[in-house]
């Protein structure tokens, strides 16, 4: 079979909204688990504190590909049948997760002390105290740090393509593997994540100067 | 029925395990050396903004760190040839990780190397210091220092990138994983003991680095 230019393009286009639709999906997975995992880290009790920490350490000391074979084989034994495509969401929101968390730690504990003193002496509850203090000025550190991470999430997702979800880069493999012209698919599939992430890094850095100007 | 557990068929194997983690480790070695240098090289360039290099560099950083290691990996070892260029399957590996490596250490050293207040390199002149004795001991030393913890992170997130080297048929920890559950059947047993060894390397090169920064680049006051 013959691929001319844009067959190719447009093939890959396909492996690049799929790409897209597993990123939004971990992103948005990563952040209301990560959002858990955030209030066990930093919460009073050193069980949930330390259970977080080893999630964190679990999922930043291993390599993503070794997680996604967990999950895959993983749920498998559960005599679920699991589609790479769910193992994939699975395991990049969990990733996400992880990361996210820590992330948001670092933001949560730039805050004052003096800002939880000042809310605890007005008899708000640790969780008034987070929803109407805290979180609303750590949301604002947040932000930068989170875009420039959704970068990290976005090239994670190339790593699916080894358990068979046909994203961007499995497209690419086989259009590589098909039409003998390698130099082009993977230079065409690197401009389609560059395309993706570039402006998420340029937005990054934009919030992080506007913060860092008004603070 | 429930599932039995068995790592035996695994443990078995554990000669392959070492193997690999050992190969792992050597590329990352011979990755993190080269591409930290080629790191320092970019910072120096970007920082102090030597034409016509700095916007190269800096075009080979954004490329670099907007794109997945893995798609640099095949357009590496897949793309290259093409245009003449055989490499071997560990030479694209590394060459993958050191120019990944390198733009990222651009960046963080560059920062370093930036937070470094003028007065210093001309208080490191009136001194009589050379040129390269101030380069060396006021701007690499110090920024090195002040980035060594973002640097090392860096180096510990190649290193478990690395993992899918094994795509390209690289003989590192988890290509011996995919063969030795290829053969005993016991996929989930054979990646949670070689995700505890990835988890294992981590920590042991977190706290090499450590002890290397302590040793080297931190003043003794």
């Amino acid at each position: 079979m013959d691929f001319t230019f844009w067959d190719i393009v447009r093939n890959l286009l396909t492996g690049l909204q799929w790409t897209a639709a597993l990123s939004v999906v971990a992103f948005i997975g990563g952040g209301l688990i990560g959002l858990l995992v955030l209030l066990m880290r930093i919460s009073k009790s050193r069980f949930a504190r330390t259970l977080a920490r080893g999630y964190i350490e679990l999922f930043q000391g291993t390599p993503l590909l070794m997680q996604l074979f967990l999950i895959f084989f993983g749920v498998a034994l559960l005599g679920i049948d699991i589609s790479p495509w769910m193992a994939a969401a699975l395991a990049l929101t969990l990733f996400t997760s992880a990361y996210l968390a820590e992330i948001w730690r670092g933001c949560v504990e730039s805050i004052a002390n003096g800002q939880w003193e000042a809310s605890a002496s007005l008899a708000m509850s640790p969780l008034e105290q987070m929803r109407y203090v805290i979180f609303p000025q750590a949301f604002r550190v947040a932000i930068a740090p989170t875009v420039g991470f959704s970068v990290q999430v976005i090239k994670g997702t190339a790593v699916t393509s080894i358990i068979g979800f046909t994203e961007l880069t499995k497209t690419g493999s086989m259009l590589a593997n098909a039409t003998f012209e390698p130099f082009m698919v993977y230079g065409l599939v690197a401009l389609g994540y560059f395309l993706l992430c570039y402006p998420l890094s340029l937005s990054a850095r934009y919030l992080e100067r506007r913060l860092h100007a008004s603070a | 029925m429930a599932y039995q557990f068995d790592f035996l068929p695994v443990l078995q194997n554990s000669d392959l395990l070492l193997r690999g983690a050992l190969f792992t480790l050597e590329l990352t070695a011979i990755g993190t050396l080269l591409g930290v240098s080629l790191g320092i090289v970019g910072a120096v360039v970007r920082a102090w903004n030597i034409r016509p290099f700095a916007a190269l560099f800096g075009l080979y950083v954004e490329l670099i760190r907007n794109t997945p290691f893995l798609v640099q990996l095949f357009f590496i070892f897949f793309g290259l040839p093409g245009l003449g260029l055989h490499i071997s399957e560990w030479q694209a590996s590394v060459l993958a990780m050191v120019i990944n490596l390198g733009a990222y250490s651009t960046e963080i050293i560059r920062a370093g190397i930036q937070a470094i207040p003028k007065g210093q390199l001309e208080a490191a002149s009136a001194l009589a210091m050379t040129r390269f004795e101030a380069f060396r001991h006021v701007v690499l030393q110090p920024a090195l220092a002040k980035v060594w913890p973002a640097l090392s992170s860096q180096i510990i997130i190649v290193m478990l990138g690395s993992a899918v080297c094994s795509q390209i048929a690289t003989e590192e920890l988890s290509f011996y994983a995919n063969f030795i559950q290829s053969r005993n059947f016991r996929a989930f047993e054979t990646y949670a003991l070689t995700t505890l060894i990835y988890l294992c390397m981590a920590l042991l090169i977190r706290q090499l680095l450590n002890a290397f920064g302590r040793r080297y680049l931190s003043r003794s006051r």
